[in-house]
């Protein structure tokens, strides 16, 4: 969490969407292993953010214990370096599998 | 005898002794260590490796069992090298200086409590995940293998529950069923002990398991049971199921990837029909050439309120996406009085059968037929996609229904959303539209003959009225001549027909319906490869 304090004290334009999550199943184990496998690749932070509560999308606990299922709207930042390469991506991959 | 009912997660029967199967006794003790960073390096040490091993796994599921199977393992993985799981552990490891050992576990503790707070089932069970690579760790910490289950003579194990990479590692020549007291269908044991074709049966009620090890059995992974020194009667009959079973299991052998096409030449669609999702296993495992009757219903029947447009193409997509470009035929929604869903909130009928039910709510509460359309439509774009249409009586129904099909088009085209090509057909199921077959051949792409209604309406016979079961006669010739007037006047328009009812499935009918030109079986899927053994060895002549 600190990290993310942090950061939104340096007031850096950060990248950002948000999404309403249509598969049945909500974010299970298996897109949650996707997208922390693609979340990985970047070394811009990258978070989701469900209801106040945001976890770090390289970290597979935090983001199957935001408990998303199907109707929520996750909105999903990447603050850093590739953070443009890093949402796009984060983007096609949710909008295929979730 | 005792017998112990649970549910039954892949069907098979297994006769044997039973192996009662126990983790390793872990008594997990808490002590100081001096040298943290020695500590530390120990359990880094003991991550890398146990990754390695999980990788391992991984590439031997994948090879053994497909990528789908093995993506758990790829999770476990991401689980193991979680930054705030490994964090947690580093930071007992060096604030209390303790063992690895100890860390391990308390930070498994909360992480597997975090999920079982989880108001989701299906978040519920992950917490045996977390509780799998802990002691994946654990063992590799302690220098303990992590082959799994290694019994002497084949048997069937009896747990208290097994952990995902347990039921993998299970030596498939040693293990002839396996029967848990907790764990559910939705447990990745259930998932995985389907594909692994072991008999399997969860939450079973055994009280006292130790009581078990060693003792003659049966498990029954069709009913969910498992009989302990059963009796001489119950043996008989488990073992002529058994052998009813492998007869079949030969039969799907030798007739799997063969085409159903007759001695002289004429190819038959033999087609399963399905009821959910549940089923597509059953057809992919019999070899069905497609899915010629797939009741939506249960989308409607297992919801308090009606399905909406993303949870039904969702669902379309999927049986698309899984059947892989072969035809898939979607019935839209079917139920009437008889099939009571609360918040269709329909009246109480003297004559349900006769009454407002299938395509006649859906011509009239337009709106719920719509949303079907538009999710069926949307899903075409994934797969082979057919449209059905039940309790058809006349043509002007189907012009409405053509009407009602462009207006959601045009809807969709307005709204920018995509979407595929769908054939459209009809069930001829009411002694009206067999009759006018002629003409409603000139406006569809195929018709399915239901023969479940078809014969009670032609006979006037109920068929849940067991008082009349005598009378009624599945062959009659005025069920058989009407099926030839459909099928004949099908051809003259140049519209394919098929048989989705039960009458489908009866193998001493199957060379009359051959002779009659019918050119689509659709069959429960066990009924598959039976079908197909008598086309291949018959002729349309």
């Amino acid at each position: 969490m600190n990290k993310f304090d942090r950061r939104k004290e340096r007031y850096t334009i950060m990248k950002e969407f948000t999404y309403t999550v249509t598969d049945p199943l909500g974010v299970h184990a298996r897109p949650a292993g996707i997208l922390v496998k693609e979340a990985v690749k970047f070394t811009s932070d990258i978070t989701i953010e469900k209801d106040g509560k945001s976890a770090d999308a390289k970290r597979i606990f935090g983001l199957m214990g935001l408990g998303v299922k199907q109707g929520h709207t996750i909105t999903v930042r990447a603050d850093g370096a590739d953070e443009d390469a890093a949402i796009a991506a984060m983007q096609a991959l949710i909008k295929e599998n979730m | 005898m005792q017998t112990f009912a649970g549910k039954g997660v892949f069907g098979g029967i297994a006769i044997g002794r039973i192996h009662v199967y126990k983790k390793n006794e872990r008594c997990v003790k808490r002590y100081k260590v001096v040298d943290v960073e020695a500590e530390t390096e120990r359990f880094r040490k003991a991550c890398s490796d146990t990754d390695s091993e999980l990788g391992a796994l991984y590439d031997a599921t994948v090879r053994e069992i497909g990528e789908s199977n093995a993506a758990i393992f790829e999770i476990h993985r991401m689980m193991l090298k979680d930054a705030d799981f490994t964090e947690s552990i580093e930071n007992i490891i060096r604030n209390e200086g303790v063992n690895s050992e100890y860390a391990v576990c308390v930070t498994a503790d909360n992480f597997a409590q975090m999920f079982s707070a989880m108001d989701d089932e299906y978040m519920k069970a992950r917490a045996a995940d977390v509780k799998d690579i802990s002691e994946r760790i654990l063992n590799t910490l302690q220098n303990r293998s992590n082959s799994g289950i290694n019994s002497g003579e084949p048997g069937i194990i009896v747990a208290e529950d097994l952990a995902p990479s347990e039921t993998v590692q299970l030596d498939k020549s040693k293990v002839i069923a396996f029967v848990t007291r907790l764990g559910s269908a939705n447990s990745h044991t259930a998932i995985l002990a389907r594909t692994m074709n072991i008999p399997a049966v969860v939450s079973c009620g055994m009280e006292d398991i130790d009581a078990l090890d060693g003792r003659e059995a049966v498990v029954d992974g069709f009913s969910g049971k498992l009989y302990v020194e059963p009796d001489e009667e119950t043996l008989a009959l488990m073992r002529e199921q058994k052998n009813a079973h492998e007869e079949k299991k030969r039969l799907l052998q030798s007739l799997k990837g063969k085409e159903n096409i007759t001695t002289d030449g004429k190819h038959i669609m033999v087609y399963a029909n399905i009821g959910g999702l549940g089923d597509l296993a059953a057809v992919l495992e019999n070899d069905a050439g497609g899915i010629g009757l797939f009741r939506s219903e249960f989308l409607y029947l297992e919801k308090d309120r009606y399905p909406n447009e993303e949870e039904q193409f969702t669902v379309y997509k999927r049986v698309a996406q899984t059947m892989a470009g072969k035809q898939v035929i979607i019935r839209t929604l079917d139920i009437g009085a008889d099939k009571k869903i609360g918040y269709f909130d329909l009246e109480e009928e003297e004559n349900p059968a006769l009454g407002y039910r299938a395509i006649r709510i859906c011509l009239d509460r337009v709106e719920i037929f719509k949303t079907q359309l538009r999710a069926i439509l949307r899903a075409a774009l994934y797969g082979k996609i057919g449209i059905m249409y039940p309790m058809i009586i006349s043509v002007e129904e189907v012009h409405t229904i053509k009407q009602i099909m462009s207006e959601v088009k045009a809807e969709l085209d307005a709204q920018g959303i995509p979407y595929g090509k769908v054939t459209q057909g009809i069930m001829i199921e009411t002694p009206a539209a067999a009759v006018i077959s002629d003409l409603l051949a000139k406006e569809v792409d195929f018709f399915s003959i239901g023969t479940n209604d078809l014969s009670q309406y032609t006979l006037a016979l109920d068929r849940q009225n067991q008082k009349l079961d005598k009378l009624f006669d599945a062959h009659h010739p005025a069920i058989l001549r009407l099926i030839e007037t459909v099928v004949k006047n099908a051809h003259d328009k140049g519209i394919w027909a098929g048989i989705c009812g039960e009458l489908g499935a009866d193998t001493t009918l199957t060379r009359t319906f051959l002779k009659m030109g019918v050119d689509e079986l659709s069959v429960s899927p066990p009924y598959v490869l039976p079908i197909r053994d008598i086309i291949i060895n018959s002729s349309t002549k």
